[in-house]
């Protein structure tokens, strides 16, 4: 009986490999900027994306807990191996970023695409996502993406627990969350409050520099650009909103109320 | 000429003002309403690897560079500068000789820890009657049967009565003046020593979160090998201690004028008189616009110091020391400046405890006494010009 479980907490956990997709994306805390073509301004400060961070610290802590290495796979111009860095500087153990320069304004599928050859080299138990990148947040790539691995997909998942090859997330509702399992190799799409990120240790930042970063183009994926599915069409600005009403309280002020909201059509 | 930082370099900034933002400031009143060491600040700061950011791999630093530990003290400071002082004098005046002077044994003995954050070392040069004059010690060091006996007092030491501090270096005359100067070497006294007492904590000005006493030294013995550095070999090395102590502390004063900067810049924009925010008259932003403008001078002057003190290599070059001095009397003149008009933005509420502005003037003077006064730093400067 001792021996079976220990045998089984000990093959318990064992991962080999997770892929965690990173996005460089405008710091969330600038304000955002459109290009000509309706694609967002990337000039600017740049940041790793928030969410992936949070998928950078769960890896970490799934390597920490079960062993195997932590991959980060990105797709971006150059300067996007600084976000890969800074996943390196927290832990992870190495980088792959494809740059190409016919990939700028890539529509989900193409991303989903380009992640999913490059992922494929890589064969993965465990494919991390973030559920949706802070600045495109369409939201797709991760679906895609399963569908072109070919595994299965565990989504917006708030907790994650390894058994054998057998992975449970506590997958978020609106109003609960469900338990649901599949086997490796998986691909989960985590949510932002899944694993608080850690600070890049400045061992780490040093050590990061001498991590490998592999950088490829659509060449070496044997991919074709080809026509893209989605284009933005028309871009307008959102409403902005009208300044409040202050009634003045002269007695009447309940009734006024009531006619603003009734007109409103709230009551 | 290059004034970009490496991306590592730049890491460890934004790593830094994160953790600053995040876990220093948040606790920073608290600590200084209640003269309080900051021990689970500390901790984490030590898990950073802060205390052993500009050392060798090879007793646990993290391999970075002089510069890297300027940005690093200056967000830091931009938080709580008692936290930032811990810092600056554990790094600077607590592990820097060490590492430069010690001998192996004395570095594996104590390194390791002091890197990690785990204990701190400090630094005993000041004394009752040699501060600016730090020639004048009067603490003397005997050789007896292959001890060395300490005698004397120390003051104003940094560090050294915390719940981790694992020890002090002090300088004592060791042979007296022989028609010159008196033979003055360093000797490590560690915590719990027999004779070595750690006097009760000074009520500060500012500071508070930082650890600071006196230390007498009654018949205080410690083994021979407990010598820093090669005898007669204490006046050398703490100038070139406080070469660096002084860029690092520098560095500590603009990150204390940016956050007189920020401070002043939010308020000001919030705070309205004559119908307008306070950030539309004139005379406000004219001090924004000198805080803004002296700060970034200020910086620029720590930057170059501190790059010009990595190239040196351990020699301390006439260029390190004029950029040093000139560093350390400017940037800590700027923050004082800063504080104070920080405090005039802010009216009456920057006389009131509830804003941080109160606390950052209260922390500000000690910059142009610390490390050499202003008036040291102006003596080094003509000095140097050939005065
Ligand atoms: C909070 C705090 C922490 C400290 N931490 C440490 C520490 O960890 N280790 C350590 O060794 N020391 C430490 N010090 C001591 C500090 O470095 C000294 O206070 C400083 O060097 C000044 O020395 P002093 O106080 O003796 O002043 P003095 O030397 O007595 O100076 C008094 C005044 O005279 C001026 N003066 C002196 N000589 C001259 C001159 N030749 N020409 C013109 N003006 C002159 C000075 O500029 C100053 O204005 C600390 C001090 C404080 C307040």
């Amino acid at each position: 009986m001792v021996i079976i479980e220990l045998f089984s907490s000990l093959t318990g956990g064992c991962l080999v490999k997770i892929v965690v997709t990173v996005k460089q994306v405008p710091d969330p805390n600038s304000s955002t900027v459109l290009e000509a073509d309706n694609t967002l301004a990337r000039d600017k400060e740049v940041v790793l994306d928030p969410g992936d961070e949070c998928g950078v610290e769960e890896a970490l802590q799934l390597k920490e807990a079960h062993g195997g290495e932590v991959v980060l796979v990105s797709m971006g111009p150059e300067p996007a191996k600084d976000a890969i860095r800074k996943g390196l500087s927290m832990g992870a153990d190495r980088g792959v970023l494809i740059s190409d320069a016919q990939l700028a304004g890539a529509d989900a599928l193409l991303t989903a695409r380009v992640l999913a050859a490059a992922i494929k080299a890589e064969a993965p138990d465990m494919v991390i996502c973030g559920t949706e990148s802070y600045d495109g947040s369409t939201g797709m790539v991760p679906p895609m993406l399963a569908e072109l691995l070919g595994m299965p997909q565990l989504t917006i998942a708030k907790k994650v627990e390894v058994d054998g090859s057998t992975i449970k997330v506590h997958r978020q509702t609106a109003d609960g969350y469900q338990i649901v399992e599949a086997a490796t190799p998986v691909l989960i799409s985590v949510t932002a409050g899944i694993a608080e990120p850690r600070y890049a240790s400045l061992k780490g930042i040093m050590a990061a520099r001498s991590k490998e970063i592999k950088q490829i183009g659509l060449g070496d994926l044997g991919i074709e650009k080809g026509e893209p599915a989605e284009t933005i069409e028309g871009l307008s600005q959102a409403e902005t909103r009208k300044a409040g009403v202050i009634i003045q309280d002269d007695g009447t002020a309940v009734d006024q109320i009531i006619q603003v909201l009734v007109q409103a059509k709230v009551l | 000429m290059d004034f970009q930082l490496t991306s590592e370099q730049q890491a460890i900034r934004d790593v830094c003002r994160d953790f600053a933002r995040e876990v220093v400031a948040p606790a920073a009143e608290e600590l200084d309403r209640n003269h309080k060491f900051g021990y689970d600040i500390v901790r984490q700061m030590g898990e950073l690897g802060l205390f052993g950011l500009p050392f060798s791999e090879e007793y646990g630093g993290a391999g970075g560079d002089f510069l890297s530990l300027c940005l690093a003290i200056e967000e830091i400071s931009r938080a709580d500068t008692g936290v930032g002082i811990t810092l600056e004098a554990a790094v600077c005046l607590g592990a820097a000789p060490i590492h430069d002077f010690g001998s192996k044994e004395q570095k594996e003995r104590w390194l390791p820890d002091l890197l990690a954050g785990r204990k701190l070392w400090s630094f005993g040069l000041t004394e009752p009657e040699a501060g600016s004059d730090a020639g004048a010690t009067k603490t003397r060091a005997e050789l007896r049967d292959g001890k060395w006996v300490v005698n004397g007092a120390k003051q104003f030491i940094t560090n050294c009565g915390t719940d981790i501090s694992a020890g002090v270096t002090v300088t004592a005359v060791t042979a007296k003046a022989n028609g010159g100067r008196p033979e003055i070497s360093a000797i490590m006294v560690p915590t719990g020593t027999p004779g070595y007492h750690i006097l009760e904590s000074y009520r500060k000005l500012g500071w508070h979160s930082s650890d600071t006493h006196p230390l007498s030294f009654e018949d205080c013995a410690v083994p021979d090998e407990y010598l820093l550095g090669e005898r007669g070999g204490g006046f050398r090395q703490f100038l070139h201690t406080l070469l660096g102590g002084r860029i690092a502390i520098a560095a500590l004063s603009v990150g204390l004028a940016q956050a007189c900067l920020d401070a002043s810049l939010s308020y000001a924009k919030e705070r309205r008189s004559f119908g307008v925010p306070i950030s539309k008259h004139q005379a406000v932003q004219f001090k924004l616009a000198d805080m803004a403008m002296e700060t970034e001078i200020a910086r620029t002057m720590v930057y170059r110091a501190a790059v010009t003190y990595m190239k040196t290599d351990g020699e301390t070059t006439d260029e390190a020391r004029m950029l040093a001095a000139m560093c350390k009397l400017y940037a800590s003149e700027t923050s004082k400046r800063a504080a104070d008009q920080a405090v005039q933005i802010h009216g009456g509420y920057g006389f009131m405890e509830d804003y941080p502005v109160a606390r950052y003037w209260r922390d500000v003077k000690i910059n142009e006494i610390g490390e050499g006064t202003s008036e040291v730093q102006r003596m080094l400067i003509a000095r140097l010009l050939g005065c």
